[in-house]
């Protein structure tokens, strides 16, 4: 189909799904409104589970299963990207030469950012039940901290930090530790992902049952699924970037040659 | 409705509408950064602390890295034809490593 | 105005829809895809808002009441947002694989895919 008639298609079908769309806003609830009955019933169950975050009882509790498939999707993604992403036997793996281009400022700021986001990251990992936070949001700023270190040009510091073998186990581990609290749930309460753990108090580190393991559990999986993820991104480019550079005095008479190697100089 | 919120969502609507019309997926791993930013500040006006902590790990961080990651190799990856006859040249060039990620030198 | 953010989530996924369907470049596509994708996000939060609630969390200073934004839509999308993030990441290692093998990230040139 030529790109003219797909626009074609696509404006007449986006009308139509737009009139659509028009008639079912005029209709729904206005905005702001105060009837949510998924709230009225959600806020009393989290209560009684002594967790004071709602949104993590909902995720964590009232609909763990529910989770546990979101999670399932994850570790199917990062496996497919890493499967996708990884070197082809021909381009045996290549380490990036030190290039020390990076701001003095930059570098510091990295090292000095690094110790304190891996902190943040833990923190909202455990208190996902009493604050806004959790395993997910937590394992994101957990992956983006470690990722200072290339921010800071030492690839190889990152290399050395970042065994991609025990992130992978972590990212298993984390997603059966989920399972498996199911499954504890099963055993002595005769539910899935029921609430086994005694509840504690309101509000505090320790409330809410299983919530807070679950919660570990992600974090532990979504942190490390990210590293592993951005660490095969990474790894292509700097494939391709050292490619660049050796194809750079082999004298080839490509005619942006320039511009590559302006770009493999960064890696 | 209040102010903040018809300002946060005005600022997406046109943010969105930017990174789909940058032409260069170099430029839209920006405006994607920024987009996300956007989102995060809009989800704060909603009163979802939890959607704005995620959004602003994933959206403004991570998924504009990919995507520049992955604009990088694409734009670069048509050198690989010319390079393969210069095959010669490679082991004086780098050190290559036999497994992936391995130990440090 | 009560409609507004209705339509604004409902633009996001048309225009990332028009993103897809004019896009030169696999990258390209999978951005706008992610742009459409933000439009549930905010369909969703916007179905869960209530004017003058506060954020679904409880502490010393807030007591546990019904008088607070929805919290169930507020999870999925949540959860929603992170697991997208390795969906797009999957589908840009796809993208870069498909430069790889046919040399170009451009869809309407990709032969095997031609109708």
């Amino acid at each position: 189909m030529s790109r003219s008639a797909r626009l074609v298609v696509f404006l007449i079908g986006a009308g139509c799904v737009a009139a659509m769309f028009a008639v079912a806003f005029f209709k729904m609830p206005a905005f702001g409104g105060s009837m949510h009955l998924y709230r009225d019933l959600a806020v009393p169950a989290s209560v009684s589970h002594y967790t004071a975050n709602v949104v993590a009882s909902v995720n964590f509790d009232q609909r763990a299963i529910d989770t546990l498939g979101e999670e399932t999707i994850l570790v199917a993604s990062v496996i497919g990207a890493a499967v996708l992403l990884r070197p082809a036997e021909e381009e045996a793996e290549m380490r990036p030469k030190a290039v020390g281009r990076t701001l003095e400022a930059t570098k510091l700021a990295g090292y000095l950012l690094l110790p304190v986001t891996l902190l943040i990251g833990l923190d909202v990992v455990l208190h996902g039940q009493v604050t806004p936070g959790g395993g997910f949001q937590g394992g994101v700023i957990l992956a983006t901290g470690l990722h200072l270190l290339y921010v800071t040009g030492s690839y190889r510091a990152l290399d050395r930090l970042r065994p991609l073998e025990l992130f992978d186990t972590g990212e298993a581990v984390g997603a059966a530790a989920f399972a498996g609290v199911g499954i504890a749930g099963i055993v002595v309460a005769g539910n899935f992902l029921a609430n086994i753990v005694p509840g504690g108090t309101f509000g505090q580190l320790l409330s809410a049952g299983t919530v807070p393991i679950l919660n570990g559990a992600v974090g532990l999986e979504v942190g490390c699924g990210i590293v592993v993820l951005v660490a095969h991104f990474l790894q292509q480019d700097i494939i391709i970037s050292a490619q660049a550079e050796q194809a750079k005095p082999g004298g080839s008479s490509e005619p942006q040659a320039g511009e590559r190697v302006g770009t493999a100089e960064r890696s | 409705m209040n102010v903040l919120i018809v300002a946060a969502l005005t600022l997406v609507g046109l943010a969105g509408t930017a990174v789909v019309a940058a032409d260069m997926p170099e430029r839209q791993a920006v405006t994607l950064s920024f987009f996300g930013l956007a989102l995060t500040v809009l989800f704060m006006a909603f009163q979802a602390p939890d959607v704005a902590l995620s959004q602003l790990g994933v959206g403004a961080a991570i998924v504009p890295l990919m995507v520049m990651l992955a604009i990088r190799t694409i734009s670069q990856r048509p050198a690989r034809e010319e390079e393969a006859g210069s095959g010669e040249d490679k082991a004086s060039q780098e050190e290559v490593l036999p497994g992936r990620g391995g130990d440090p030198p | 105005m009560s409609v507004y953010p209705y339509f604004v989530a409902a633009w996001l996924m048309l225009v990332g829809g028009y993103g897809i369907v004019r896009s030169r470049n696999l990258v390209h596509a999978v951005v706008s895809l992610s742009v459409a994708q933000a439009g549930t996000y905010v369909l969703l939060l916007a179905v869960g808002y209530q004017r003058g609630a506060l954020a679904p969390v409880f502490g010393s200073t807030t007591k546990p009441n019904k008088h607070v934004v929805d919290p169930v839509v507020q999870a999925m999308t949540l959860t929603d947002i992170v697991v997208s993030a390795t969906v797009t990441a999957l589908l840009l290692a796809l993208a870069v694989q498909v430069n790889k093998r046919q040399g170009t990230p451009d869809p309407d040139e990709l032969q095997a895919l031609k109708g």
